[in-house]
């Protein structure tokens, strides 16, 4: 049994190689959906976006809308903040 | 039996505090040469941002490769309701040192040491792969250091003088009489224990000389190592740290001396008219390890 959401919740901050993450329960069967704003979107865009998924996945997720803006975060910042968020949506 | 004597020994002349909700600093942090960097999410994290930033350092630690010594600052394990949160989520990331702070009584330790047991178990980790740190910052701490430092887990003690201070009510001085005792108490506790010592942190990162005043007098007092708080102060450590030319190549003769009275079995011995006994080959042998830790070619130095 994937794991859903309480609400929505946000982790992280606008700042430089950091992201805000905000996540938000998602319909049953409308997997995870990422609207991603990022300052090196062009670059890495689909693999910022990969990274967010695969977090989302790993976590035990599967319904989940992420709206993120990304400062330049590395890996390990955006998969800290996506768990962060998501910790913090089932409390 | 620990297998922490490495742990115990490593060279720590400086110890840099590390924000740890900021991932900028995170990403620049190994640069500066730190023997350790020490990431924080005590003093430096509001409490409502506690969970976010036990996950960065987790997986900071986790994806990035530091060549200093990695410690995590967590929250007190009795005092908050934050500490044995933070080593669920920081212990598997495997960081060198747990620095505990405002360690006041050795049940803490205790407690602190149970769990990374646990988590050496958990994960195959040899015993003794993380150890701890602790930092004195209350009279009540330093009236129990002696006990704690000789808990098998701990490879130094820190003083975190600005709590220390407001506990005995007065303010921090240019000659820093007012941590005298402390230091003192703090430096006998670790040499009984023979474990490290590192000094507090000097706040005025503008007052550079005033900053290498207080390590000299720091170094002088005996202790291993100073707290950072700015890039800037490490190399400025450093410096003060390794010994000059001409300490090295005295040191080099003392020890030479030394060798030599070894094979014509003379008990003291001279050199340069000054009496050599066994506890100046001693000194003589740590200034030589210190240069050697701090990169120096010695052999060089042979006056």
């Amino acid at each position: 049994m994937a794991k859903v959401l309480a609400k929505s919740a946000t982790a992280g901050f606008e700042e430089k190689n950091d992201a805000l993450v905000t996540v938000t329960p998602g319909q049953t069967g409308s997997g995870i959906v990422v609207n991603l704003k990022s300052s090196v979107q062009r670059q890495y865009g689909k693999h910022i976006v990969e990274v967010i998924k695969k977090t989302v996945t790993t976590a035990g997720f599967a319904d989940v809308v992420l709206d993120v803006i990304d400062k330049g975060a590395w890996d390990y910042t955006m998969e800290a903040r996506v768990e962060g968020a998501l910790e913090r949506g089932m409390k | 039996m620990l297998h922490n004597e490495e742990a115990k020994t490593r060279l720590r002349r400086t110890m840099m505090f590390v924000p740890g909700n900021s991932p900028k600093m995170i990403n620049a942090a190994d640069i500066y040469g730190a023997d350790s960097l020490m990431f924080d999410i005590e003093d430096s994290i509001a409490v409502t941002e506690k969970d976010t930033a036990r996950l960065l350092v987790a997986h900071a630690l986790k994806t990035l490769k530091f060549n200093s010594e990695t410690v995590v600052r967590i929250n007190h394990p009795t005092q908050t309701p934050f500490g044995l949160d933070d080593l669920k989520v920081i212990l598997p990331a495997k960081p060198n040192l747990i620095r505990m702070p405002k360690i006041e009584d050795i049940s803490e330790i205790e407690l602190v040491a149970k769990e990374i047991e646990k988590a050496e178990k958990e994960f195959g980790w040899p015993e003794g792969t993380i150890n701890i740190i602790g930092a004195i910052e209350s009279v009540k701490g330093l009236y129990n250091v002696r006990e704690m430092c000789k808990h098998p887990r701990m490879v130094a003690i820190a003083l975190g003088a600005e709590d220390f201070i407001a506990n005995i009510k007065t303010n921090r001085t240019k000659t820093g009489i007012e941590l005298y005792y402390c230091r003192e108490q703090i430096l006998m506790a670790a040499r009984d224990a023979e474990i490290q010592a590192l000094d507090t942190v000097y706040s005025d990162i503008k007052d550079m000389d005033g900053f290498r005043n207080e390590v000299t007098n720091s170094r002088d007092m005996g202790f291993d190592g100073k707290s950072c708080i700015h890039p800037k102060q490490i190399t400025e450590v450093h410096k003060i740290y390794t010994p000059d030319d001409k300490q090295i190549a005295k040191a080099l003769k003392v020890l030479d001396a030394f060798q030599a009275s070894l094979t014509d079995n003379k008990g003291v011995l001279n050199v340069d008219g000054k009496m050599i006994d066994k506890p100046i080959v001693v000194r003589a042998q740590r200034v030589i390890d210190q240069a050697v830790a701090a990169g120096v070619d010695v052999e060089e130095k042979r006056a």
